[in-house]
């Protein structure tokens, strides 16, 4: 019994210090969702949290789909998400408000062993759609191809295939739920096809060319190479305290210019183009 | 008063102990109970939305073989159909215990008939150490080495069926090792020595007195792998390949119940379609793991000894 009123005591005690800690601590807030964008904002609340002492800034992953429905629940103080939030189902898109902190482009990779530099969208779109099935057929070597996708509702490849499939489906193929396994995968199958941020670009793996235009930062800026997406950290209804203060960093030019470039993404001031939900494109 | 008396009237304080401890343990049994009760309902509630507020027809769902939860077809029916995730996850599921079985039984023999000194001192604790290894690891294992040799000893991608049997029948492997061990240990020892005494060698005792009289305890060893097998998620996630697609062989990418889980739950909303599809995915999962609990229970009655 006394052990028993001990363990309680110690019990009551942490609970007291942990509440404790959180009043004296002031402001903590929660950022959930992609996690493409994940190490950027990680790396942002940590410089933040580094100018501002006694602010807590929780980043955690999931999924942009799990950002946007913890969001709309109010479960947390930022969503996170690759996608705008009118494009996932379940969403109500008016409710919440739109930060845009980082561009993000994508390029198609393929296995070192193809022997394919360049491409049209149409011969990338149907080895997506399994038209296309040896390279051979591109101009590459004998080789059948592996299409590797990147899991069903995931932000990246929404994007992907809202750029190239057209409104087609690609075939059924392999699923991966992480940028890092289907760079690996590619760089070890022969043949291999499939599709990352160009932050996960290394030299185990071959860009593609779209139309004689390369997959660089700067052609993304202007528009030149279509497959990019904005990062989004949503908030419900317009952002007040630590949350404002927060966003307002993400988005200042300094922040933009140094910590967004570092990263590997591609800073809103460097954007020479805005582009809306429906995809039309206005030059700045 | 009467000291006699007065304690024939109070409680004795060990009845009140007694009443305490009875307590103590009735409020752990209801936390259990109300805990299971609970994730239960929720992904009952979840998973049975897909059919009645989605309106997704059931057969369908387990007969149908395209997995594209946001895609509708030409009649404006979401595509739902789990049977490559079923035949995915059951296809891993037995060929792993297939294969695990007879290394299990053969180590277990071993263990107790024929090296029971060497069994207790050495395998035992490398058996239980297998069993400690998290399954990120063997992923990882299977991820960087099963792989490649199943590609360019069979070809293809060496993502599929056959890698995810490896990983499982090296994760299930000692489950089904100490499990019959144990059951080989429960047979009576005049067992043995009546079957000795009347002339059999040492393998006709093992092979049918030994291993029949512990079969029900062997079979139930068995189930227990397939039962982890069956949930198994990360391991299999990493090599199987994760492709919604009804196996045509064993080196082609494939899928199961719980790599399509971990995969997509992350990327979907809670509430809409697409998240109540995974969920369906769930309650079939548990709905496996009770029937194979009460194939335990069926095979430990069934083989009690009378």
């Amino acid at each position: 019994m006394k052990k028993l009123l001990g363990i309680l005591a110690a019990l009551s005690l942490t609970l007291l210090v942990a509440c404790g800690a959180q009043d004296s601590n002031g402001e903590s807030i929660t950022a959930v969702g992609s996690s493409a964008l994940q190490p950027l904002v990680e790396a942002a609340a940590e410089q933040y949290q580094s100018d501002h002492l006694g602010v807590f800034i929780n980043v955690q992953g999931g999924g942009s789909g799990t950002g946007l429905s913890q969001i709309q629940q109010g479960a947390v103080e930022i969503g996170n998400s690759d996608l705008f939030a009118e494009e996932k189902a379940g969403i109500k898109a008016k409710a919440l408000t739109d930060h845009r902190v980082a561009v993000v482009g994508i390029t198609p990779i393929v296995n070192k062993s193809v022997g394919v530099k360049d491409l049209t969208v149409t011969q990338l779109r149907q080895l997506f759609t399994g038209e296309i099935t040896n390279w051979k057929q591109v101009g590459g070597k004998n080789l059948p191809v592996v299409v590797v996708n990147r899991a069903q509702g995931s932000g990246t490849r929404a994007t992907f295939e809202k750029w190239v499939m057209n409104g087609r489906q690609p075939l059924a193929a392999q699923e991966q739920d992480s940028t890092g396994m289907v760079r690996s995968i590619v760089a070890s199958t022969p043949g291999a096809v499939s599709y990352v941020a160009f932050s996960y670009v290394d030299q185990t793996v071959e860009t593609i060319s779209l139309d004689g235009i390369a997959p660089t930062e700067k052609n993304v800026t202007t528009n030149a190479w279509p497959i990019w997406s904005y990062e989004h950290m949503y908030t419900k209804g317009k952002p007040t305290g630590l949350t404002k203060k927060f966003l307002t960093y993400m988005q200042s030019s300094r922040t933009q210019k140094r910590l967004v470039a570092k990263m590997g993404y591609i800073p809103m001031t460097a954007m020479q183009v805005t582009r809306d939900v429906q995809g039309n494109v206005v030059r700045k | 008063m009467d000291p006699i008396k007065e304690a024939m009237l109070h409680r004795s304080r060990s009845a009140k102990l007694e009443r305490r401890g009875r307590l103590l343990s009735l409020a752990c049994i209801s936390l259990i109970v109300l805990v299971v009760l609970a994730i239960f309902i929720f992904v009952a509630s979840r998973g049975l939305a897909t059919f009645f507020t989605n309106k997704v027809n059931l057969i369908s769902f387990l007969s149908k073989s395209t997995w594209a939860p946001a895609v509708k077809d030409a009649h404006g029916v979401p595509q739902v159909g789990a049977l490559p995730m079923i035949v995915g996850s059951f296809g891993v599921t037995f060929l792993s215990a297939v294969v695990a079985t007879p290394f299990a039984v053969g180590a277990a023999i071993f263990m107790t008939e024929i090296s029971p000194n060497l069994g207790k001192r050495i395998l035992q604790p490398v058996i239980e150490l297998l069993v400690g290894i998290p399954s990120v690891v063997y992923g990882f294992i299977g991820l960087s080495v099963i792989v490649p040799v199943i590609r360019t000893v069979f070809g293809g991608t060496g993502f599929g069926i056959l890698a995810g049997t490896f990983v499982l029948f090296v994760m299930i492997l000692p489950t089904v090792t100490s499990m019959t061990v144990d059951a080989l240990k429960a047979v009576p020892r005049h067992y043995r020595e009546a079957s000795l005494a009347l002339g059999g060698t040492r393998w006709q005792t093992i092979s049918r007195v030994v291993l029949r009289a512990a079969m029900p305890g062997i079979l139930t060893g068995i189930v227990f792998g397939m039962a982890r097998a069956f949930g198994e998620a990360l391991a299999v996630q990493m090599v199987i390949g994760n492709a919604a697609l009804l196996p045509k062989d064993l080196i082609s990418p494939a899928s199961t119940l719980t790599s399509v889980l971990t995969s997509g739950i992350g990327n979907t909303v809670m509430g809409s379609l697409e998240n109540n599809a995974l969920w369906s995915l769930a309650l079939l999962l548990l709905l496996m793991s009770l029937a194979f609990n009460l194939l335990i229970r069926w095979i430990g009655k069934k083989g009690e000894m009378k």
